[in-house]
This record gives C-alpha cells, sequence and structure tokens, in this order.
C-alpha cells in the first residue's frame, strides 16, 4: 500500500517537473534572450526599460489595457443582464442567444474584419479615429468564451427561486441582480473578464488589419527592428496572462471550498 | 390577537397557450386565517398562490388584500413572504444577513434589521446557527430559516409554497407543526399550498381542494372529511371503499345498514358509496359471508382488507390491538357506522 502511495507520489512529481518545464522552459528562454546585452556581453534590462520609455509601445500598452477594461466591462453590461433575463423570463430564447454568442467563434478574423468595415465606418463618424473603438468588436470576439463561463454559473445556481425570493422580499430587479445573482455567479463573471483580457491581449489579426496600433501589433513591428524589446513585451503579456489565470483559479477555489461544505 | 388581513382572489383565470391553469378560481381568506390548498400536481394550485405573490400574472380576475386591489402591484411592493418548495436562501449570505434581507430592503437601520433578525430566529429555534451559511444547515434548519426571513417583514400575508415537500417524513411532520405554532403566534394570513392531505388537514383552519383550476370545496379539514360535496373530494381526501348502495329518500341503503346521503349525493336508485376505512365496522362471525383477505400492521393503526361474497375488496381501519382478532382467511362480517356518505353514480369497476 505504501509502495504503491509512494510510488503514486513519484509519478505525480516526475508529471510536475516535465509539464513544468515545458511550460516554463519558453518563458525562461524569453526572460534569458531580453535580458541579455547582445552587444557587450552580460546582462542589462535595457529591453525592460524600452517597455515604458518607447513612447509608441508605451502608448500600445494603455490602449491594449484599456481595451481589456473596457471590453470587459461592455460584455458584463450586456451579457450578464440578458443571460439572466433570457433565463428568468424568456427561455424559448436561450437557444438563439446561445447561438449569436458562439458564432463570433466559427467566423474567420478576416471575415469579421471586412464585414465590419461598413459598421466602422459609421463608429469612427460618430467616435473618431481611435483605437479604442475597437471596443465594440472586441466584445462580440469573446462573446463566446464568456457566454460559455457565465451560462456554467448561472446552471449552478436555483435561478428563478432566488430571483423570486430576493423579489417577494422587496428587492426590485436592478438590487435583485446586484446583490442576489451576481454575489453567486461571482465565479463565472471572473472567469468571464479574465478570459476576455486574455483574448483581448491576444488579439492582433482585427487591429493590424484595420490599422490601429495595440500592444500586439506594436509587438510584431518592433520585433522587426528590435528583438529584444519584443520580446520582452510578449513575456509582459504572457505574465500578465498566467497572474490572472493564477488569481482566478485561487478565487473560484476559495469559492468552491466554501460552497462544497455540507451538513 | 392577529395582524393579518383580509385576502380575496376573485374569478382568477390564468392561460398558459391552451392549458387553463386556473378556471374561475375564487378564494375569499379572513384576517388571520390559515387556508390551505390541497390538490394533485398541475390542478392550479401553486399558480393560484404565485398570483396572489405577483410573480405570475392573472389572464383574467382581481385581487386584493386588506380591501385594496393589488392586481397590478409587482412582487416586490406586494409585502408578502413567502417560503419556496426549493431551498431558497442565498448561498453567500449567513443566515442572519438572509433574515435581515427584507428589512434592508425596506430600509431599516442596521441595529433594527440585526435585532429583528435575531427575534425571527429566536422564534423558530436557529439562533445558534445565525452566523452560518445555508450550505452549512440541513434542509430543514434551510426551510425554518426561509419562514423565519419571510416572517421578518412583517408581511401582510405568508405565502407557502410546499415548503415541506423536499424534507424527510419526521423532519416534515415537526416542521409542519411549528409553521401552525409560528402562524398562531404571529397572526399573519397565511396561503400554504400542498398536495399533501394530512399536511393540510393538520395545519389549516380551513382547507381548499383544487382540480382543473378550480376551487372544488372549501371547508374546516374535520367538515371536509366528513362531508365532501364531490366526489373528486371524497376520493383525494381521505381513503375510500366503494360500496354499492342504493339511495332513496335521502337515505342509502349499504351493507345492511341505513346511513344519512349527504349532501351532492344523487337523489335516488343504485351508485357507489364512498366509505371511510374507518367506518367500516368487521366482527368475527364465522357465518359470515366475507374473509379477512390480509391485516396491514401502520403502527397505532391497522387495515383489515375484507373479501365480499362479490369478490370485491373493502378495507377497515381500527386500533391495532383490535385487528388483532383478525387472521387472513378468517370468515367476518362487514357493515358500516350510520354516518353520512357521500354517494355517487357509477358501478363498481
Amino acid at each position: 500500500m505504501r509502495r504503491t502511495t509512494l510510488g503514486g507520489k513519484v509519478f505525480r512529481a516526475v508529471l510536475w517537473v516535465a509539464f513544468g518545464l515545458f511550460f516554463l522552459f519558453p518563458l525562461y528562454a524569453m526572460a534569458d534572450f531580453s535580458t541579455r546585452n547582445l552587444i557587450a556581453g552580460g546582462r542589462t534590462m535595457a529591453a525592460w526599460k524600452n517597455l515604458v520609455a518607447d513612447e509608441a509601445l508605451y502608448q500600445a500598452i494603455v490602449i491594449s489595457l484599456l481595451l481589456a477594461v473596457f471590453t470587459v466591462v461592455a460584455m458584463l453590461l450586456v451579457l450578464v443582464p440578458t443571460m439572466i433575463w433570457v433565463r428568468l423570463r424568456a427561455p424559448w430564447a436561450k437557444g438563439m442567444v446561445e447561438f449569436l454568442c458562439l458564432l463570433p467563434l466559427t467566423i474567420p478574423a478576416l471575415v469579421i474584419v471586412v464585414g465590419l468595415r461598413n459598421v466602422y465606418l459609421w463608429v469612427t463618424y460618430f467616435l473618431g479615429e481611435s483605437a479604442l473603438t475597437l471596443t465594440f468588436v472586441y466584445v462580440v470576439l469573446v462573446l463566446p468564451f464568456a457566454y460559455r463561463a457565465i451560462d456554467a454559473a448561472l446552471s449552478s445556481i436555483d435561478l428563478q427561486t432566488l430571483a423570486e425570493a430576493a423579489r417577494s422580499l422587496g428587492a426590485g430587479w436592478p438590487t435583485t441582480i446586484l446583490r442576489v445573482v451576481v454575489p453567486n455567479i461571482w465565479s463565472g463573471i471572473l472567469s468571464a473578464a479574465f478570459i476576455s483580457i486574455a483574448v483581448v491581449l491576444g488579439e492582433y489579426t482585427i487591429a493590424s488589419l484595420s490599422g490601429y496600433e495595440t500592444l500586439q501589433v506594436q509587438i510584431v513591428q518592433i520585433g522587426k527592428t528590435d528583438g529584444a524589446t519584443s520580446v520582452a513585451a510578449s513575456l509582459a503579456v504572457l505574465l500578465f496572462g498566467f497572474v490572472l489565470l493564477l488569481i482566478l483559479s485561487l478565487v473560484t477555489r476559495g469559492r468552491r471550498r466554501v460552497q462544497g461544505v455540507t451538513a | 390577537m392577529t395582524n393579518g388581513v383580509a385576502v380575496e382572489l376573485n374569478d382568477l383565470t390564468r392561460v398558459y397557450g391552451t392549458v387553463k391553469a386556473l378556471d374561475g378560481f375564487t378564494l375569499h381568506m379572513a384576517p388571520g386565517e390559515l387556508v390551505a390548498l390541497l390538490g394533485p400536481s398541475g390542478c392550479g394550485k401553486t399558480t393560484a398562490l404565485r398570483i396572489l405573490a405577483g410573480l405570475d400574472e392573472a389572464t383574467s380576475g382581481a385581487v386584493s388584500v386588506g380591501g385594496q386591489d393589488v392586481s397590478g402591484v409587482p412582487a416586490n411592493k406586494r409585502d408578502m413572504g413567502m417560503v419556496f418548495q426549493a431551498y431558497s436562501l442565498f448561498p453567500h449570505l449567513t443566515v442572519l444577513d438572509n433574515v435581515a434581507f427584507g428589512l434592508k430592503m425596506r430600509g431599516k437601520s442596521k441595529s433594527e434589521r440585526t435585532s429583528r433578525a435575531a427575534d425571527m430566529l429566536d422564534l423558530v429555534g436557529l439562533s445558534a446557527h445565525k452566523h452560518k451559511y445555508a450550505s452549512e444547515l440541513s434542509g430543514g434548519q434551510q426551510q425554518r430559516v426561509a419562514l423565519a426571513r419571510a416572517l421578518a417583514i412583517q408581511p401582510q400575508v405568508l405565502l407557502l409554497d410546499e415548503p415541506l415537500s423536499a424534507l424527510d417524513a419526521k423532519v416534515r411532520t415537526q416542521l409542519r407543526d411549528e409553521i401552525r405554532r409560528v402562524q398562531l403566534e404571529v397572526g399573519t394570513t397565511t396561503l400554504f399550498v400542498t398536495h399533501d392531505q394530512e399536511e393540510a388537514l393538520a395545519v389549516a383552519d380551513r382547507v381548499g381542494v383544487m382540480s382543473q383550476g378550480k376551487l372544488e370545496q372549501l371547508a374546516a379539514p374535520a367538515d371536509l372529511y366528513a362531508n365532501p360535496a364531490t366526489p373528486f373530494v371524497a376520493e383525494f381526501v381521505g381513503l375510500n371503499n366503494k360500496v354499492p348502495a342504493e339511495v332513496s329518500g335521502g337515505r342509502a341503503q349499504l351493507l345492511g345498514t341505513s346511513v344519512p346521503a349527504l349532501h351532492g349525493s344523487i337523489a335516488s336508485g343504485p351508485g357507489l358509496a364512498m366509505v371511510r376505512p374507518e367506518s367500516v365496522t368487521v366482527s368475527p362471525d364465522p357465518a359470515g359471508a366475507s374473509t379477512v383477505s390480509t391485516v396491514a400492521f401502520l403502527g397505532p393503526i391497522s387495515r383489515v382488507f375484507c373479501t365480499m361474497a362479490d369478490g370485491s375488496v373493502i378495507s377497515a381501519q381500527m386500533a391495532s390491538p383490535q385487528a388483532r382478532a383478525f387472521t387472513p382467511g378468517a370468515s367476518v362480517s362487514v357493515g358500516v357506522e350510520p354516518t353520512g356518505v357521500l354517494v355517487v353514480k357509477g358501478e363498481r369497476p
């Protein structure tokens, strides 16, 4: 019995190390490359300093982060009330909403860009040429991922009973959604938000084809002249996404633990 | 003594597509009264309760509470406490915060909320659990907290939508009695929806039996049991034997005994009398035309099933010590107590 347990432990440790190396080695290589002084030898943080010092790159980082925030806020404002409403008042529309939300997955980015060109003529006419107008298309782009996360969270609670209980106790619809439903689907909302941020920070095709200078577009451009800075920016984005997913994992595990206690 | 208000549901109709869930349903409740709506699944009892709560809209008809028409008032403005069939405590809040939720919605101060919520938890005997979450409570405890939460807002009307159906038998009985005790203590007009006749008969001032969206009969439990107004009520409430009978001049002749025919019976001629097992008498008789087929022991009472001369089976209910006198195969004579019976048209199937 003890031998099996020990064997199991060793096997698990080996797997951990193997997968850890597999995932961490490229990151290590990027960190190594981005801090190597290719001319004088030794180490330098010049590439990392460029992330802030290079005005164009810095602006691109700010724009990408703002895009991520705006996309998440807009996505949550559109999707959460809609999905709650559909489940409570229009269950017949669930299939249609699901289909519409998953549709962007099936359409290539290039087609989306071409399709959106006419729409964006109006968007830029009203809102100007800012890269932040990409928020609209990014909201559509993250719908499939966000929908799945929120849908799973909503399925795990008895939404109708909770909403009716809140209403019978005097809560209006906004209060019911914000104080009763949202706290109970918080893990799903966090998942949707983090995945959306990861999608926005990784999106290149649409931004590039639309001619906007987002972080990914800048990384590609810089990569043509300054490999180290380009790799530093890529690693920073990867680490940022990694930290987000780590937070997501910790938060949802904490919640599962609270909900898992039974009498 | 009573904090309740009068409730009137007048001529309610609710149509879903082609299905009429309620069909001219009318119910008037006196202040402080507990009325149980009893009926099989799909009879419209929950629909009636949800329309009263404001969670569903009637296709036609009116709802008034305390003399005010509330038909167009949304659920969150109706001032009604509700306990649901499914566990409905908010999982992210503690027991105390759950009970205080309705008071928070009413803008009460924190001290007032905490004090009132603590009082309510005291009322249902769960003060010791106030800092726990719903997931840490048993089903019975959760429903007691839900009751405390519904009462904390001092509602005009308390609505109970099959609150005991998810619980096991013992907890069910305990909580049923507790609901009645608490309801009498606070005096809130209460509508209790259930498909369990024992539950309805045990807690209600009056029981309304529903069938196909209509109220078949509304009466005090004892009256409903003894004097069912329709064949549906007679069949749905309590167990019944269907015994061939002959009606004439307001009396029914069955099993060699003449008994009063209840209002609603056929005027004359042959029919089937609905006879409660406890109204059937069995006595040992070697020359009797009937034989005991089985004896079912149910704790304090037993049921003796007798096969009649025509092959039909009649069940008699009696105290278990008394039932020990009968063994399967013994010859007996079967009679009936001289209480009123409802006689309906029909022949023994």
